[in-house]
């Protein structure tokens, strides 16, 4: 069937077995299957998944893995474009990881350099750790994103732009003297300069209710309509997600985007420039259920889950900080599980109010970024004299004070370790990827409910907005958390609030509102057992020891250090921790595959260190420890273990880089 | 269990209320008659023992928990208003008592109560106020008198001092009261008052530190005749002085004046009044200016309580969107099936 429709005229959403349309002046040939033509797959009853079944006239060059990255001004809707790839490469099966790069301003000026908003997306057709060091295919949509992100595409790599953006004034925003699309300094990519703004006004002619202005903005899902295109992606679940997305309040602006994406879409498999298209296949996962997560939304759904697991209603104390207020703001909306939030007058305020919920029972959180986390210093302090259970998550960011809030880096550690006066020992969890933060979130759960103690949970700017594909838990195998709580009298007829108990050397918790052991606790040295204020010498020095070794023997609670060794003949270890997890094993993977021996073990537990760390560090030649900081960890383990480790730091805000960590570590062997 | 567990049943006393710890602070310490003019009125207010909890920053006054015998936790400098509203939201069947001072909770901890009054928290907040640091020896603190000579300020305070009424109400407060350490039945009546006031209960208690700040309030603790003292009655002219003579009443610019009790448009007391600025004008009648000080109850209002509107949402949450499903909400969203 055919239909031909009038230059100028905007194509209808109808859906042919094969058509021809014409946008603007372009004829633009475009095969849609029909839905019935796909059979729904099994995990999706009565909801069919439409899968473009090779339906381009193309030749189809297949690939293993793809590294997209989107660059454009903040308000150019970067994000939603590649949060969009992202879902879509994700019903394919691809294994997914991303990086989503935006500035703190809310809104830079336009076309401006510091307002520039990135998106990067890996996907493959095998199991992948890391976004990717560097894009294989660039997306510009104006001079400024251009510039910024240049540098990081590799010779060959393919470059996509609007044409239309590379104005006189974009351009002079942008630095650049002379057009680097016209003056051959872009020679040695495969430069696509696509007129996407003029297509994508044409593609809009006569929606009704849509100003030019608005069209203009729709040039992103044109983008990701020809993305799509190139890379087989389905744009069926993007359309319905757009509709849904704006078709209540503005069906205009829903059909203006869903145009828009159709015709990019279309345009790839008309225009000559695009020669070939490309596949990935669904990655081969372990089986189960999955969806995509980001370790702010993993870690909100592990406390959420722990909540469940301990019995206990969760309480959050919170300030706003970038990256942590998503946590805030995803816990804010489950209230009918009966999680109670508080945005706070300030962070004490926040880990205050924590503190109060959890000498009440509440299962008591707080989150924050590293200048946050400094000012609740002092009552973190204060919950571990109190001896109560506290989560306290520092989703870290570039410092030192300000910093860089949206950029990822892991230099809290020693501030989370010492940071309080006194003798003040606290366990630190930190998890390794967007997914692992909901494990992360329960092991932190777990240790402070048991051993009645503050607990740092460790995550990252990356981590925490960054996401991948998430193999659903079954619920029931989770561990149960419920913590006993002291109902009655425990040394004769009294109740002795420090009598602890002689394992976990935690002391009893008791609720207020239970009759008969009303007591005091405060952040004064108390004696031991009792908890009466005492300044006995003998026992201050008890008690600063005891507080140590409840700490220390939670070693005796945690699995030992795993090593990834697979022969067992490495010399040199690569150790690290946080959310340096994917390039270094992407490091360690690319050694091996040059037939390199390396072994690498990646800590998840801080302190205390499992109880073989020694013996694992001892068993090397050499230990590397890679970190986004100056070598916290190194210095940590070099003290505590007198090994001999160096470290690879780079500390640019950024994600470490799998080949040149590699090309490190190769250093040493 | 100990028989002296409370229970509620009508049977504490103010020996129930006791601790065996001993009391340490300073002979001559106003802080003493609070402490037994708190262990006298508690056991009115009917709440079993285990259900009152002190939380306390730093400070004197903030060693107030270790000798009352109920639950209690003596926290840090400023933030009792800040851990206490974690407590008193998560744990609506508790009675919580916040016990601070002049410099914990005007100084460090400011932020923290004003947020707190603003919020209408469910707390009863005791400042006992004397004027100067008592714990750290001697300095001065946001109440202390402009030009006030101590060991950190020797050539005189520069700083102008708060009114902590007038902080209160300028702080959305619902309830702001005033009573003396050594005014054991003025002191009752507030408390009473103050108890059973649904959200956040502010109250003042002129304090006496004998030690760094002696006679600070003598004019009007020693005041058995009312020279001095103001006594806001709800509904009463205010009217004081040996013999009653003397009397407020507002002029045409909302201040007040000092005036003789016989004399027409005299202030009749009204600590309902909707609007906050008659109890803000009756917080600026001092004794410098105007010969006396009130107390009482400045103002008592009703306004939504925070603790009850957190539990609300929760509760409008479950019922339009129905009791959370964990499993349910990890699969929101696009999930896909590897075999």
């Amino acid at each position: 069937m055919v239909a031909t429709i009038a230059a100028g005229e905007a194509p209808s959403t109808v859906v042919f077995e094969a058509c021809v349309i014409w946008v603007g002046d372009v004829a633009a040939h475009a095969l849609f299957a029909s839905p019935a033509a796909a059979a729904p797959p099994p995990n999706k009853p009565g909801r069919a998944l439409y899968l473009r079944q090779g339906m381009s006239s193309k030749p189809v060059e297949q690939l293993h893995q793809v590294i997209v990255r989107f660059a454009g001004d903040s308000g150019d809707g970067m994000q939603l474009t590649g949060t969009q790839f992202t879902s879509e490469a994700a019903i394919l099966g691809n294994d997914i990881s991303t990086l989503p790069d935006f500035p703190a301003e809310i809104r830079a000026p336009a076309g401006s350099l510091p307002g520039v908003s990135g998106f990067q997306l890996h996907f493959a057709d095998h199991d992948i750790l890391t976004p990717g060091d560097a894009p294989t295919v660039l997306v510009a949509m104006n001079p400024a994103a251009l510039k910024t992100n240049i540098g990081d595409l590799p010779k060959g790599g393919t470059l996509i732009v609007d044409a239309d953006a590379f104005s006189e004034r974009n351009l002079q925003k942008a630095g650049y003297a002379q057009n680097p699309l016209e003056d051959g300094s872009l020679a040695e990519y495969q430069l696509h300069a696509v007129p996407l703004t003029t297509l994508t006004v044409g593609a809009l002619k006569g929606v009704e209710g849509v100003t030019p202005r608005e069209a203009e903005r729709s040039k992103n899902m044109f983008a990701l309509g020809l993305m799509a295109w190139l890379y087989g992606r389905p744009i069926e679940p993007t359309i319905e997600f757009l509709r849904a997305k704006f078709g209540a309040k503005r069906p205009e602006i829903a059909e203006a985007n869903v145009k828009a994406l159709q015709a990019g879409y279309a345009f790839g498999e008309t225009t000559e420039s695009f020669a070939v298209t490309y596949e990935v296949k669904p990655a081969k996962l372990a089986p189960g259920t999955y969806r995509n997560i980001t370790g702010n939304q993993a870690l909100a759904l592990g406390l959420l889950a722990a909540s469940r697991l301990s019995g206990l209603p969760l309480f959050l104390g919170a300030y706003p900080i970038t990256p942590a207020s998503s946590i805030l703001e995803e816990l804010a909306g489950y209230k009918h599980f009966g999680v109670r939030t508080f945005q706070a007058e300030d962070e004490i305020a926040a880990a205050g109010a924590a503190v109060g919920a959890a000498f009440g029972g509440a299962l008591a959180v707080t989150t924050s970024a590293g200048p946050g986390i400094v000012l609740k210093a002092e009552t973190v302090g204060l919950a571990i004299m109190l001896e109560l259970p506290l989560v306290i998550c520092d989703i870290q960011r570039a410092g030192p004070s300000t910093g860089m809030p949206t950029k990822p880096e892991q230099a809290d550690l020693l501030l989370v370790l010492y940071g309080r006066n006194g003798e003040s020992p606290v366990p630190i969890v930190a998890a390794r990827s967007p997914s692992d933060c909901f494990d992360a979130a329960l092991e932190a759960v777990r240790i402070a409910l048991k051993y009645r103690t503050p607990v740092y949970l460790l995550s990252d700017a990356y981590l925490a907005n960054g996401s991948e594909p998430w193999l659903l838990p079954d619920l029931d195998a989770l561990p149960d958390l419920t913590p006993s709580f002291a109902t009655a009298p425990n040394a004769g007829d009294a109740f002795l609030p420090y009598l602890r108990d002689e394992h976990t050397l935690a002391r009893p918790w008791a609720l207020p509102g239970t009759p008969g052991l009303e007591h005091r606790i405060g952040g004064l040295e108390k004696a031991d057992r009792t908890g009466n204020v005492s300044y006995d010498p003998e026992n201050h020095d008890l008690m600063t020891r005891l507080r140590a070794q409840k700490v220390a023997g939670i070693a005796a609670d945690i699995p030992e250090l795993e090593v990834d060794d697979p022969d067992g003949e490495a010399k040199v270890l690569v150790l690290g921790w946080g959310g340096t997890y994917g390039p270094t094993a992407a490091a360690v993977r690319r050694l091996r595959a040059k037939g390199k021996q390396v072994a690498h073990a990646h800590l998840r537990h801080l302190n205390p260190f499992p109880r073989n760390t020694g013996d694992v560090l001892r068993r090397y030649e050499r230990v590397l420890v890679p970190e986004m900081n100056l070598g916290q960890l190194r210095q940590l383990v070099r003290a505590q273990f007198l090994v001999d480790a160096i470290g690879y730091n780079r500390v640019r805000g950024q994600p470490l880089r799998a080949a040149e960590l590699a090309d490190a570590v190769e250093a040493l062997l | 269990m100990s028989e002296r567990a409370g229970n509620g049943n009508g049977s504490l006393t103010a020996k129930d209320f006791r601790t065996d710890q001993e009391v340490r602070w300073c002979p001559g310490c106003g802080d003493y008659a609070i402490l037994a003019a708190l262990q006298s009125f508690l056991p009115q207010l009917g709440i079993p023992r285990e259900r009152i909890v002190f939380i306390s920053g730093i400070g004197c006054a903030a060693r107030f928990p270790y000798y009352m015998n109920t639950y209690g936790m003596h926290s840090i400098h400023g933030r009792a208003p800040a851990i206490a509203t974690g407590l008193a939201t998560t744990r609506p069947d508790l009675s919580v008592w916040v016990v601070t001072g002049d410099g914990d909770a005007l100084s460090i901890g400011g932020n923290h109560l004003i947020h707190a009054l603003r919020r209408n928290v469910n707390l009863t907040i005791l400042l006992f106020n004397n004027r100067i640091y008592g714990l750290t020896k001697g300095q001065y603190s946001p109440t202390s008198e402009l030009g006030k000579v101590t060991k950190s300020t020797p050539m005189g305070s520069l700083d102008w001092p708060f009114n902590p009424i007038s902080l209160a109400i300028g702080a959305e407060a619902t309830f702001v009261a005033r009573a003396i350490d050594t005014d054991k039945q003025g002191m009752a009546e507030v408390l009473r008052a103050a108890a059973e006031h649904r959200g956040s209960a502010f109250v003042e208690i002129l304090q006496n530190c004998p030690i760094f700040n002696d006679d600070a309030w003598t004019f009007v603790r020693d005041d058995k005749q009312g020279v001095n003292r103001i006594v806001l009655r709800h509904g009463e002219p205010i009217t004081w002085g040996a013999e009653r003579e003397k009397a407020l009443r507002q002029l045409p610019d909302g201040t007040i004046e000092a005036c003789a009790a016989d004399e027409p448009d005299v202030l009749v007391h009204d600590e309902t009044h909707a609007e906050p600025s008659l109890a803000f004008a009756l917080s600026r009648v001092t004794q410098a200016t105007h010969g006396g000080t009130p107390v009482g109850v400045f103002r008592n209002v009703e306004r939504p309580v925070y603790d009850d509107l957190m539990a609300e949402q929760l509760r409008l949450a479950e019922a339009q969107r129905g009791p959370g499903d964990l499993n349910a909400l990890l699969r929101a969203g696009e999930t896909w099936v590897v075999s």
